[in-house]
């Protein structure tokens, strides 16, 4: 088997422009079969533009992609047998019941009444709705909504699933249930693309990750490769004093080959401090010690992928504004 | 992996016709189960047009007059079929509006379905709708004097021809409806013109009781048309009486006409939302 035959999920040179905004500038990744990968970037970053060129719902300008080798362009109809989408609860029809939309959803994915019937009935018990699976799902809290609309999608065992930004907006109760659905459906092999704006979503859930702005790949790489790129760990104190910030920054600037983050306003300090461990919390401790500045919260930590982030792009991971129109003009398909 | 083997094998026409059909059911389906939860809903076709036929008949009933056997109450009928028919689009259009704006178009469309069936769904459960709200005025009709005259067939005949004039004109609110994509908009001016043309018309008032230029246009345009139609199929030629004018071929020719025209950009817009 080559290395295309066993990518779930292929894209090269995509590009796709709505008039004068450039959603996607030419992305390339792999996906292999049975992982997890997390596409990481703020709003308008092109994530949700990418996903809808891979479910065939947008005609890419340019460039290829496919799903299990089925090209979403030419094969679209093979590609939409093959994959699940799910996200922000689009899919549920609020006045009926859980039970019937589910039902709904596998009758058009042309699963049998029996089998629609034994499937949802599985579905709803692994998902924590049985209870909740006569009544309408109006009813249902905002976790509830999202678990029935995965739910929907996995009716046909689509091999691979899209779950766009499946998190956003819920409370952490319902985010942490979601984690462990999806961590879930990981094991048991299912390919999964996850879209997030939430660095400890991708850290979490992902086995690969790649950072998207503006339309690109600008990092690409394991969760630990990821914080690797940021040089190790990372030395966090804050200084009482804010006026003596700068004397403990220069105290302990022998510590690292880069400049150290300062945050005059809350006279927080981090610094770069590479793979050296406890042995940097104690030289740190010394350094402070000899210019006599009180510090509270020293810590060593592994970097965050916020760390990953302002490291890759010089800031940090907010929306950029740069917002692509969700229903602009442009190439579509049918 | 049975999944990877599914996606190989391309079905042949006979089963994606199959498809294209069980996919327009389930959509129907969908759509009347969802009308059948929302009372509001139900107020809106049943109970509303109900209201409309008691005040046409005994507020407005008493100052119109007609030279149509059987009073007014014989004219009046397939004139508000007819429109509570076209009006039925108003939902239509909402219904795929909101759809189409909230994305469940697009989620519908990453679905291996049919691609006709969420159209074909719409349209079919709207048919469906609008056949009960047409029994329901019928029967109270009947209850405050309206008689079938003409038998049996013509009858069936002109409930047939104003399903067939309302699934049209629902085809017009699909695409207005998946070209404007959003519900107030719908609501506030995508169908306003459907006012001037069901009122200036033979629907509730005889044309000759409207100024000269008014006529000019209510006696050509196709509700009037469609109407007429309607009534000549329910009421009939009877002696004594002036004769009704049929128009039954000029109505079907610009049902027809209508179709060709929207059912296209209908599709169109459907393929190119979102």
């Amino acid at each position: 088997m080559n290395e295309r035959a066993a990518a779930a999920i292929s894209v090269q040179q995509l590009h796709k422009s709505f008039g004068k905004v450039h959603a996607l500038r030419g992305i390339d990744f792999t996906v292999p079969r049975g992982t997890v990968m997390g596409v990481l970037g703020p709003n308008g970053a092109g994530k949700t533009t990418a996903v809808r060129v891979l479910t065939t719902l947008l005609l890419p300008d340019s460039g290829t992609a496919s799903i299990e080798g089925h090209d979403v362009v030419r094969e679209a109809a093979a590609v939409r047998r093959l994959i699940g989408l799910a996200g922000q609860a689009t899919a549920i029809q609020i006045e009926l019941t859980g039970r019937e939309n589910l039902e709904i959803m596998g009758r058009l994915r042309h699963l049998s009444w029996s089998d629609v019937r034994t499937r949802g009935q599985e579905l709803l018990d692994r998902f924590d709705l049985l209870e909740a699976a006569d009544r309408p799902a109006k009813t249902y809290s905002g976790g509830m909504q999202r678990r029935l609309d995965l739910a929907a999608s996995l009716l046909g065992d689509p091999a691979v699933l899209f779950l766009d930004e499946p998190t956003t907006g819920l409370d952490p109760h319902g985010r942490l249930q979601m984690w462990s659905i999806i961590r879930e459906l990981a094991q048991h092999g299912t390919t999964i693309l996850l879209t997030t704006q939430y660095l400890d979503e991708a850290d979490e859930l992902a086995n690969t990750i790649i950072v998207i702005e503006r339309g690109q790949v600008i990092a690409q790489g394991t969760s630990d490769e990821l914080k690797d790129r940021v040089g190790g760990d990372v030395l966090e104190f804050t200084v009482v004093d804010k006026s003596r910030v700068d004397d403990a920054v220069r105290a302990v600037a022998g510590l690292s080959d880069t400049d150290a983050i300062v945050d005059a306003e809350t006279g927080r300090v981090a610094l770069r401090v590479g793979h050296r461990g406890s042995q940097a919390l104690v030289q740190a401790v010394r350094a402070l010690d000899t210019v006599h500045t009180e510090t509270a919260g020293l810590a060593l930590r592994r970097p965050s992928l916020d760390d990953v982030f302002l490291a890759v792009t010089g800031h940090a991971a907010e929306a950029d504004g740069e917002q692509p129109p969700s229903r602009g003009r442009g190439r579509r398909r049918m | 992996m049975a999944t990877l083997a599914a996606a190989d094998v391309t079905p042949d026409a006979a089963q994606l016709l199959r498809w294209a059909l069980s996919d327009a059911f389930v959509i129907t389906r969908r759509n009347l189960l969802v009308w059948l939860r929302v009372p509001a809903y139900i107020v809106f076709t049943i109970v509303q047009p109900v209201i409309f036929v008691l005040l046409f008949r005994y507020v407005f009933g008493g100052a119109i007059r007609v030279a149509t056997p059987g009073g007014y109450v014989s004219y009046l009928m397939p004139g508000i079929i007819g429109q509570t028919a076209a009006f039925a689009c108003f939902a239509t259009a909402i219904a795929l509006a909101v759809e189409a704006q909230a994305g469940v178009i697009d989620r519908l469309r990453s679905l291996p379905m049919a691609r006709s069936a969420v159209l074909l769904g719409r349209l079919m459960a709207d048919g469906v709708r609008m056949l009960i709200t047409i029994l329901v005025i019928l029967a109270v009709g009947y209850a405050v004097g309206f008689r079938f005259q003409n038998g049996v067939l013509p009858a069936i005949g002109m409930v047939v021809l104003a399903e067939a004039f309302g699934v049209t004109i629902c085809c017009v609110a699909c695409f207005i409806g998946l070209v404007i994509k959003d519900q107030e908009a719908v609501q506030a001016f995508g169908l306003i013109w459907l006012f001037p043309l069901t009122f200036v018309s033979s629907a509730f008032v005889p044309i000759q009781s409207m100024p000269d230029w008014m006529q000019a246009f209510a006696n050509n345009q196709p509700i009037t048309l469609v109407i007429n139609a309607m009534r000549a199929l329910a009421l009939g030629n009877q002696p004594g009486a002036p004769p009704l004018n049929p128009n039954l071929w000029e109505a079907i020719v610009w049902l027809a006409g209508i179709l060709i025209v929207f059912g296209p950009l209908a599709v169109r817009a459907y393929r190119r939302v979102s």
